[in-house]
């Protein structure tokens, strides 16, 4: 009988702990290979993380793959990349998916290119389709559709890979939703060989000195974030004093981000952070897709701008065409005027 | 470390199009972009790498060579890189490149790499604005078979067998070391480009590609005739040699499309959803009314 095929994802972790973009793309596999009848496989490279292995069972593997090694203890990329390569040379995986972050896009492209296989990068969704091919008159059934943004975000391209395995793509974290983890599942946890050429040893991290971020975009209930349209750093003042007033976090479109009002961690859409908030307050922000496709899914979404045909009117639920800095100071007004009804009733 | 030596730097860099000026008729129908319908512009993080190999040469002496892929109006950005100090251009141009995805590209590249001189750094900015891929850099490295330091900030130390740099990573940093020769991608906030100094753009500025000799005799007509432009411009060092599939000995099948494992199934105009949506008048009262309804919904609280 042959093999069931494999639909692999790169388990990236820091600190003993799997990144969320992993558990996301694994509950992501997990959808495609219950739809294609394919193994859910995850790839863990690192030093005494028997551990994570089985967490990435419970979000839905049905197969770890680990190599355990002291040179693989922090990511590098020819060390985690040689066995990558090796193993799906080895067990020549349909689908391979990768968390959009720096290591995922310094590892993808150096796996895709050893094995000449296509990939896409920083997806928006993933689906199963066919792909019609008229010079060849030919189908190629349930291949990846890669989708993404494309050329400014004025386009969104759908990418197939018909001819060559694995079929790569990037996602960045918070497209997909991370499953719960289930206690109850069970899986296969098999130690592969990390082999090592001379080569592969080649760099050495010397110092790595990571911040603890205090941006924390992702789990934010409320986003108040600010684009072009905000008048200078004075006004961005402003999206903080209402997201403090909502319990919320303050979010940049790129454009602000490029202009210098914040810092590029409140960055929001395709290269920033995608988040889901109960509310989104997108204040001068005109809705190029890269940044649509960061926060369309929120539940509520109230866009300000002095542009009536700005595109993110299209996606919000409340459109207040004015200038931020008349209308922000008027939500704020509101805001503490009921903070302080309450306070008076109570 | 050892002793420092001459750094010799190949810059891969990119004539991209100015993705914040799009309209809608820059694709093609298989796809692809229609290049021609939009302003052409210096990859902006390519000219971060140039100006990093540009800081090595000015602290270690050597070389820097700076390669572009794309059509013959790629030279404008070659010309960028003689007037910032770049020692030789190359342009890779051939219909055959055309259509190229990031491993196809990566290929070309890697063997118009392979046509030099011994290099020790590659470096090539950490992304095009027209795919931000971030893809091509790894590829090309791989396929050169050296190690690769993405997303560079800093070169803290260069001697005659390793380079120590920092990366710029998502909430911090890292310093590595590094074996030469390696390939480096370059983040936009590693320097300030140099702007192009004022006496390399009066010496090189009729620097060209034999596919632009017609324009350039039409505006210096004492260049009776292509040869005498090309021998005027040769004896100077201002002529850009163009490189096509064959010179770098490119198999058929590894470039431009037909080397691409991606291909575009189908493209589609963003269509914006229509949400159930209220317009509210810039008013306190409005505002207050709006506020009213979110609280009753609970999603302000």
């Amino acid at each position: 009988m042959a093999e069931k095929k494999q639909v692999w994802v790169f388990i990236e972790h820091t600190d003993d702990q799997i990144a969320d973009v992993s558990l996301e793309l694994t509950g992501k596999a997990r959808e495609l290979g219950d739809r294609l009848g394919y193994e859910v496989v995850g790839l863990l490279c690192g030093h005494n993380v028997d551990r994570l292995a089985h967490d990435v069972i419970r979000h839905g593997a049905d197969r770890v793959l680990l190599a355990d090694d002291p040179e693989l203890a922090l990511y590098r990329t020819l060390p985690y990349a040689r066995v990558a390569i090796a193993e799906a040379k080895r067990r020549q995986p349909e689908i391979f998916l990768i968390g959009g972050t720096p290591n995922g896009r310094d590892f993808a492209p150096r796996v895709a290119s050893a094995l000449r296989c296509g990939l896409t990068a920083d997806c928006t969704d993933l689906q199963i389709g066919d792909y019609y091919v008229k010079k060849e008159d030919l189908t190629y059934k349930d291949l990846l559709y890669q989708i993404r943004p494309a050329f400014g975000g004025n386009l969104i391209a759908t990418i197939v890979n018909p001819n060559t395995r694995p079929q790569m793509a990037t996602v960045r974290e918070g497209v997909m939703r991370k499953p719960a983890a289930d206690a109850t599942r069970t899986g296969v946890v098999e130690k592969v060989e990390a082999v090592f050429e001379p080569g592969d040893l080649a760099l050495e991290v010397l110092s790595r000195q990571v911040r603890k971020s205090t941006v924390k975009l992702k789990d934010a209930p409320v986003i108040v974030a600010g684009g072009a349209g905000v008048d200078g750093a004075e006004e961005f003042a402003l999206l903080r004093d209402l997201a403090n007033l909502l319990g919320g976090e303050v979010g940049a479109s790129r454009a602000a981000v490029d202009a210098g009002y914040i810092d590029r961690a409140h960055q929001v859409g395709q290269t920033g952070t995608t988040v889901r908030p109960r509310l989104y307050i997108a204040a001068g922000i005109s809705g190029a897709i890269q940044h649509r496709a960061g926060m369309d899914q929120s539940s509520k979404i109230i866009a300000i701008n002095t542009d009536p045909n700005a595109p993110m009117f299209q996606i919000a639920h409340y459109r207040i065409v004015g200038d931020v800095g008349e209308v922000l100071p008027m939500i704020i007004k509101t805001l503490r005027e009921r903070s302080m009804d309450q306070r008076d009733a109570e | 470390m050892t002793e420092s030596r001459p750094i010799h730097s190949v810059v891969l860099v990119k004539q991209v199009p100015d993705t914040h000026n799009l309209s809608g008729e820059v694709m093609t129908k298989d796809g692809t972009m229609n290049r021609g319908a939009l302003p052409a512009i210096f990859n902006p993080e390519d000219l971060n790498a140039l100006e990093m190999a540009l800081a090595i040469k000015d602290r270690t002496g050597g070389t820097v060579t700076v390669i572009t892929m794309g059509p013959p109006k790629a030279a404008n950005v070659l010309r960028e890189c003689l007037f910032r100090g770049a020692d030789r251009v190359i342009l890779l141009t051939d219909r055959k490149f055309a259509g190229a995805d990031t491993l196809a590209t990566s290929n070309a590249l890697q063997l118009a790499v392979r046509k030099l001189p011994a290099f020790d750094l590659v470096l090539c900015g950490r992304q095009a604005i027209d795919g931000d891929t971030a893809q091509v850099g790894p590829q090309t490295a791989e396929k050169l078979g050296i190690p690769q330091i993405t997303y560079a900030e800093e070169v803290v130390e260069i001697d005659a067998t390793h380079i120590v740099a920092q990366r710029a990573l998502d909430h911090g940093s890292e310093i590595v070391r590094c074996t030469l020769p390696c390939l480096l991608t370059v983040v936009g906030t590693a320097n300030t480009p140099r702007p192009a100094s004022v006496r390399l753009q009066m010496e090189r500025k009729l620097a060209a590609a034999p596919g632009e000799y017609a324009a350039i005799r039409a505006q210096w007509p004492e260049f009776e005739s292509d040869a005498a432009l090309d021998a005027y411009l040769a004896g100077r060092d201002l002529k850009i040699p163009v490189w096509t599939a064959e010179d770098i000995g490119a198999a058929e099948g590894s470039i431009g499309l037909a080397g691409s494992p991606t291909q575009v199934h189908k493209v589609n105009f963003v269509v914006l959803e229509s949400t159930e949506s209220k317009t509210i008048a810039p008013t306190p009262e409005a505002i207050a009314a709006m506020v009213a309804e979110l609280v009753h919904e609970y999603i302000v609280g």
